[in-house]
């Protein structure tokens, strides 16, 4: 009788846990997303019942998920519901500006477009890759960094610093590293969150949550991994704008 | 005036790299320094776990507790080692006969260089035709370098086109190119010689020299900068050690090494901890910020400084543990270093190609790191073994500087 109580409460937990999978797999990195700074418009926003969201990015992969028939799968619409859910009572808007291969430098000539356009409590800069890529000059993209952050803090919007996508192949040719480090001393210095996908994705990928060697011409997985990323997303949006003022205070 | 023989007690670590027997019947009052294999090898297991892309083992090398990395404990030994082979050469056969040394051995490192970026391109060519997938749409747009070999295989041969990685045998070559003026300067008058280089790293600072890489961009290392390591290096082999004495034994700036060390180590854990960088002032973070690996930041020179002062305080030329079998290992590897270094990098490829093709894990990860250092390991034991015999044969050992200069 005991072990049939056992081998009964050890399918049930199976069960549980297979039905979670989704979420636990990509929490799993949820350690790499933390708000460590404060977003005082984003909080601002929410207690105003309405947050507007602009995501500014080279495309990476979310035009092919986009374009897909149905449901938006990129990042930026899972994102969009995801804090909807997170937020009762709040109108979420999430807004997404983006271009293939696009550099820092185009991106931030935008800024003043989409302040004026969306509103934004929060701007998503995402990236780095093109810069990685092409290997521009650190020092100049550091500089358009902190540049677009100032126009941006300026335009009454919090920032999180997106970086790249880790993407295996590539950096057998160019090595992210040094781009990836811009971005995290100058979101350091500028008391902005980094959302290191760089991180959480190379994670994933050595906890086998994902492949990233995987030889497809589906978007499932992708689709996968953008749940994954809006997921921690919003978890790292509404932390950030829960912190305790004296976290992180920039004065600006 | 010639610089004296060193004595054994008076330098920082002064003996020929090259155990071969007819450098030690020109010294045999050196027995060779340890410490240096020691470091190098060190060094050269650390450059092979860094150069293996998100490699979750390269999260023990140094460069994650500190400003600087593996990389200027190779430049500064391989300086080191460089002077003492070539230093002896000038002195004993003239400008001449050892700057045709020198050349040669960098001609040498550039074939090696050549013959890596071979077998790159073969990975990389087979690697990007066997990989879709939408998820990585925009990042595959760099393989397009692939479409026109013309100019991809003259930049390389260049030298401006250089792939991940691949970047430390350029400045390597650069630097063994530019040495023997330096090595002429430094025998005469060593700190003419050693300002000299010192100025030339100030005016590439003050300029912002750097050679020109292909498609665009400039040198990661920048031979520019760090040749003040490799001079550095040079100069201590050739009495400059003497000269610092002093300072090594000095408790107040052995206190200011370990004080700056630990600040180095705090600051870096604030890139981990974003959280925490709110402490760091931020006059400090404005003065610190960028610590520029490309022109050998300061911050990452005295580092270096502050770690070999400490190192060479606690680990003395007959410490006994160098002659353990635990540390031999190491030391084999440092005493083959071209050889091991251009094994690391091919075996960096090696290991990322298998992480690609068999797993990703953090098993698989360490289970190739491993194995790498391991085939580093036997592959020097073959050639010190090789080297041995070669030795016990009389009248059949080489009969230009090649094993000496094969240590440089």
């Amino acid at each position: 009788m005991k072990t049939i109580l056992i081998a009964f409460g050890l399918v049930l937990v199976a069960a549980c846990v297979a039905k979670a999978q989704p979420n636990t797999a990509c929490a799993v990195a949820q350690h790499l997303a933390t708000a460590d700074f404060r977003l005082p418009h984003v909080a601002a926003a929410i207690a105003a019942k309405r947050l507007n969201i602009s995501v500014i990015g080279s495309a990476s992969s979310s035009p092919s998920l986009a374009a897909t028939s149905g449901a938006n799968k990129g990042y930026p619409a899972r994102l969009e519901s995801l804090l909807g859910q997170k937020l009762p009572g709040v109108v979420v808007t999430v807004t997404t500006h983006a271009k293939a291969r696009e550099t820092a430098a185009n991106m931030e000539t935008q800024f003043i477009r989409v302040l004026a356009a969306d509103k934004p409590a929060l701007v998503i800069w995402q990236t780095g890759t093109v810069e990685a890529l092409r290997r521009s000059d650190v020092d100049d993209f550091r500089s358009v960094l902190e540049d677009g952050i100032g126009v941006l803090h300026h335009g009454n919007s919090d920032v999180i610093l997106m970086n790249m996508q880790y993407s295996p192949r590539t950096e057998l040719v160019t090595d992210p590293t040094q781009y990836a480090d811009a971005m995290r001393i100058v979101a350091m210095q500028q008391e902005i969150p980094l959302f290191d996908r760089l991180a959480i994705m190379r994670h994933w990928g050595e906890l086998g949550t994902f492949d990233f060697n995987e030889v497809t011409k589906t978007i499932d997985t992708a689709a996968q991994v953008h749940d994954c990323i809006a997921r921690l997303l919003a978890h790292q949006i509404v932390e950030g704008a829960n912190l305790p003022n004296s976290v992180g205070n920039a004065i600006r | 005036m010639l610089v004296k023989p060193l004595k054994q007690e008076e330098v920082l670590a002064s003996a020929p790299p090259a155990p071969g027997p007819r450098l030690a019947a020109a010294a045999p009052a050196h027995e060779r320094d340890l410490r240096l294999d020691l470091f190098r090898g060190i060094a050269l297991w650390l450059i092979f776990l860094d150069h293996i892309p998100s490699n979750v083992v390269s999260w023990i090398t140094i460069r994650n507790y500190g400003f600087s990395d593996a990389t200027e404990i190779f430049v500064f030994i391989s300086g080191y080692t460089a002077a003492f082979v070539y230093g002896r050469a000038m002195r004993e056969r003239g400008l001449i006969v050892a700057g045709a040394r020198v050349l040669k051995r960098a001609w040498q490192v550039y074939v090696a260089h050549i013959f890596l970026f071979v077998i790159y391109m073969a990975e990389i060519s087979y690697v990007s035709s066997s990989f879709e997938n939408p998820l990585f749409a925009e990042e595959m747009g760099i393989f397009d370098f692939l479409r026109q070999p013309d100019v991809t295989l003259v930049q390389a041969l260049l030298l401006k086109f250089k792939p991940a990685n691949m970047d430390v045998l350029p400045l390597y070559i650069v630097l063994l190119a530019g040495f023997a003026p330096f090595l002429w300067l430094v025998l005469r008058w060593p700190t003419v010689a050693l300002a000299g280089s010192a100025a030339v790293y100030i005016l590439t600072w003050t300029f912002a020299i750097n050679l020109p890489s292909y498609p665009s961009g400039t040198w990661f290392f920048n031979p520019l900068a760090w040749q003040l390591l490799f001079a550095f290096g040079a100069w201590c082999a050739l009495g400059g050690a003497r000269k610092l004495g002093g300072l090594f034994n000095s408790n107040v700036v052995l206190a200011i090494a370990i004080s700056y060390l630990v600040f180095s180590f705090a600051i870096v854990m604030t890139w981990y901890f974003p959280r925490y960088a709110s402490y760091v002032p931020r006059w400090l973070s404005e003065f610190m910020y960028p610590i520029d690996k490309t022109n050998l930041d300061v911050l990452r020179f005295a580092h270096f400084l502050a770690l070999a002062l400490i190192t060479v305080r606690f680990v003395p030329r007959d410490w006994p543990y160098l002659k353990s079998f635990l540390l031999r290992p190491a030391i084999l590897c440092g005493q083959h270093s071209l050889e091991i270094f251009c094994l690391g990098v091919f075996l960096a490829f090696a290991a990322h190609f298998v992480i690609e093709q068999v797993s990703a894990r953090l098993a698989a990860q360490v289970a190739v790191s491993l194995l790498g250092v391991a085939i580093m390991v036997a592959a020097a034991s073959v050639m010190a073994w090789y080297k041995r015999i070669e030795g016990q044969c009389p009248g059949r050992r080489p009969t230009d500087a090649d094993l000496a200069g094969g240590e440089a």
